[in-house]
């Protein structure tokens, strides 16, 4: 008997273990709340989208959630902020995590466990506590509260919008993204050390026997070639701060308000499962297309011989 | 009189294109280059010849800016290169295993140190049409490296070390990437454009065959020194060292004494034979000296030549077929080793066989003496 056999289905076998995965626990319940979207309420239960009446099929497809999220403004706002501040954080995430990344890769061999231990060590407290010790932190009297108002960096704040009221941090868009960035960090430097590190320095040194200034050959060299690992981690931080529920909850205040809460309230304040539904669909079709720009980068990438 | 022997210059000539003076470079004690100093021409070809860990690459690098002396003067065309980083130096490289940057194309490769200078558009644009015509790489141009043979890519390298016209050109291990046929094929290709081109060259090499097709003069490095420096011919058949004639090429080396010394010869004894050489040494009689015998200056015949010197008898203990030529390993009376090259100039020669009584001799001339 061929040996191949065995050897292919095994490697079936491993590839479609996350595929069924994805299957079971992504597509058949998107597919699902993709259906309830499109169903009309009836009591506290809803309709079946496919029935039988009368001896022939009906198909009753409701499309009026829908088109309740494209004229109520609210719900297009709320896309328009929790798309604003994913971006924010995200750009925050990679002008803190990339100098970050670079010198952690850079660092002593020896030294580099270390570094990347410090920056796993957040995930060893529950994300929860995390946050929330934030509030203390920046409701008046607290540590970082203090020292932003005593220094007058929420003057700072208050012209770039941030705050609202000076002293004020808590409930802002300030406390928001602040929160959201430091919750998110580690996520953007996991992957930018991954790929910095494997960094081949005789480039550098190759870009600056060329001429190239250590700045010039950062932008022409190091940047793009860590592209990969640059759209990694942005879609890491980019996608789950989209949906984010928690945080805007415990630091974000009125004017923050973001998809997460609405879906919440749509499924357990006003019990609108259709109407959460449709929601939650728009939202992960926002985040799908970021997703197949990253992949469509990795693919590049790939090209590129990397 | 004394053999012709090339000893490292200690004093720098104001004169060359490349000083190289007293130079020193220390790891945390450890001298990876060594007080060296070397002067290089314009024009030349120089090959910086030595195995792994002898300090050859940290003396280039050292010249591209990559380390800085820790003692030392390097100085280029009147310009001290101290201080200045590598970004700075009338220099380029061509790196080991080329290090071209796999996410640009051919094209922007090779463009890549003129775009850093700011010169016009339509300049960089001639200029690299014109390397990648040199190269022989047009219908290339828009390609990624790694859709490049190694051939390719090492002459993309090499275009792209030569686009901005450098004073000097330093080539690390310039073909060590190749494989043995298209290696012998690129080093007169590399030789051609580089003389095409009339750039300075340093390379650096641990190949000695690479070393003595490509450059005109070669040195030596063991141990951060220099050992000898010359042209390939001079550093082979007149090395100044045992550590030279055994490292270049082939060699039997034999210990002996010196019983006399002439004008026009001197004797050496040693354990399995006696030595006439057709010249006389600086040595006093009874010092301790070696002779250095290349296995192609020795023939082999069945009966014993006639004389009393430079003659051995021994056994065939082992025969390796070249094609070109066949070695013999012999086994003297003393159990010293004699390796004799023959070469295979007509077909089905059988000079000798496995335990076969033979003899061994050579001319007055084919002898080095060493005294070091």
């Amino acid at each position: 008997m061929s040996r191949d056999v065995p050897a292919l289905s095994g490697r079936h076998l491993v590839i479609a273990v996350p595929f069924v995965f994805l299957l079971v626990f992504f597509l058949a319940p998107f597919f699902i709340v993709g259906k309830i979207s499109v169903s009309e309420m009836d009591g506290i239960a809803f309709k079946d989208v496919l029935s039988f009446q009368d001896g022939g099929v009906h198909l009753a497809f409701r499309f009026a959630n829908y088109l309740t999220l494209a004229q109520d403004a609210l719900y297009l706002n709320t896309y328009v902020t929790s798309l604003r501040y994913a971006l924010a954080t995200t750009l925050l995430c990679l002008l803190i995590g990339y100098p970050f990344a670079y010198f952690m890769a850079r660092a002593r061999r020896t030294l580099q466990p270390a570094l990347l231990m410090g920056v796993m060590l957040p995930f060893w407290t529950s994300f929860l506590l995390r946050v929330y010790a934030w509030r203390s932190l920046l409701t008046e009297g607290g540590w970082v509260a203090d020292a932003v108002v005593g220094s007058g960096l929420d003057q700072v704040l208050l012209a770039l919008g941030l705050i609202a009221t000076p002293g004020q941090l808590m409930h802002t868009p300030f406390s928001l993204v602040l929160g959201m960035t430091y919750t998110y960090l580690p996520f953007m430097i996991l992957p930018l050390y991954g790929n910095l590190s494997k960094l081949d320095g005789r480039l550098l040194e190759a870009a600056a026997d060329l001429g190239a200034t250590p700045w010039a050959a950062f932008w022409r060299v190091t940047v793009p070639l860590s592209k990969a690992g640059i759209v990694a981690g942005s879609m890491l931080v980019f996608i789950p701060c989209v949906g984010e529920y928690v945080i805007p909850e415990l630091l974000g205040g009125p004017e923050t308000l973001m998809i997460g809460r609405v879906l919440w309230d749509e499924f357990f304040s006003n019990n609108d499962w259709p109407m959460a539904s449709s929601v939650a669909v728009v939202m992960v079709l926002l985040v799908i297309v970021p997703l197949a720009l990253f992949n469509k980068a990795q693919a590049e990438a790939a090209e590129a011989g990397r | 009189m004394a053999p012709p022997v090339s000893a490292p210059a200690s004093t720098s000539n104001p004169e060359a294109f490349l000083q190289i003076q007293d130079v020193v470079k220390d790891f945390n004690g450890f001298k990876a280059v060594n007080q060296v100093s070397l002067d290089i021409a314009k024009g030349e070809i120089f090959a910086l010849l030595g195995s792994s860990g002898c300090g050859k690459s940290t003396l280039l690098r050292l010249l591209a800016g990559f380390e800085t002396p820790t003692s030392g003067r390097i100085v280029l065309d009147g310009l001290d290169l101290a201080g200045l980083p590598p970004y700075q130096r009338p220099m380029n490289m061509m790196f080991q295993s080329y290090a071209l940057f796999p996410h640009l194309t051919v094209w922007k490769n090779i463009a890549f140190g003129l775009e850093r200078e700011g010169l016009p558009k339509a300049h960089i644009a001639d200029r690299v049409e014109a390397l990648l015509k040199l190269v022989q790489l047009g219908a290339y141009a828009q390609r990624k490296p790694h859709q490049l043979s190694g051939g390719q890519q090492q002459r993309v390298a090499l275009a792209r070390s030569l686009a901005k016209q450098p004073q000097l050109l330093l080539l690390d291990e310039p073909l060590g990437a190749l494989d043995k046929k298209l290696r012998e094929e690129t080093q007169i290709e590399l030789v051609n454009i580089i003389e095409q081109v009339g750039v300075t060259c340093v390379m650096v090499t641990h190949d000695q065959e690479e070393a003595m097709t490509m450059a005109s003069r070669i040195a030596i490095m063991s141990e951060g020194r220099l050992l000898q420096v010359g042209a390939p011919g001079e550093v082979y058949e007149t090395p100044n060292s045992r550590f030279v004639a055994d490292f270049i090429g082939n060699v039997n080396l034999m210990d002996g004494t010196l019983d006399v010394d002439a004008d026009d010869h001197c004797i050496i004894g040693s354990v399995d034979c006696r030595h006439r050489v057709g010249h006389g040494i600086t040595g006093t009689q009874g010092m301790a000296v070696t002779v250095a015998l290349r296995p192609e200056k020795i023939s082999l015949t069945r009966e014993q030549p006639a004389g009393d010197f430079n003659q051995v008898p021994g056994t065939v203990q082992e025969l390796s077929y070249f094609g070109s030529h066949t070695v013999f390993h012999l086994k003297l009376a003393s159990g010293a080793a004699l390796k004799v090259s023959m070469a295979n100039t007509e077909r089905q020669r059988h000079d000798a066989t496995w335990g076969d009584r033979v003899w061994a001799s050579w001319s007055d001339s084919a002898h080095v003496v060493l005294t070091q």
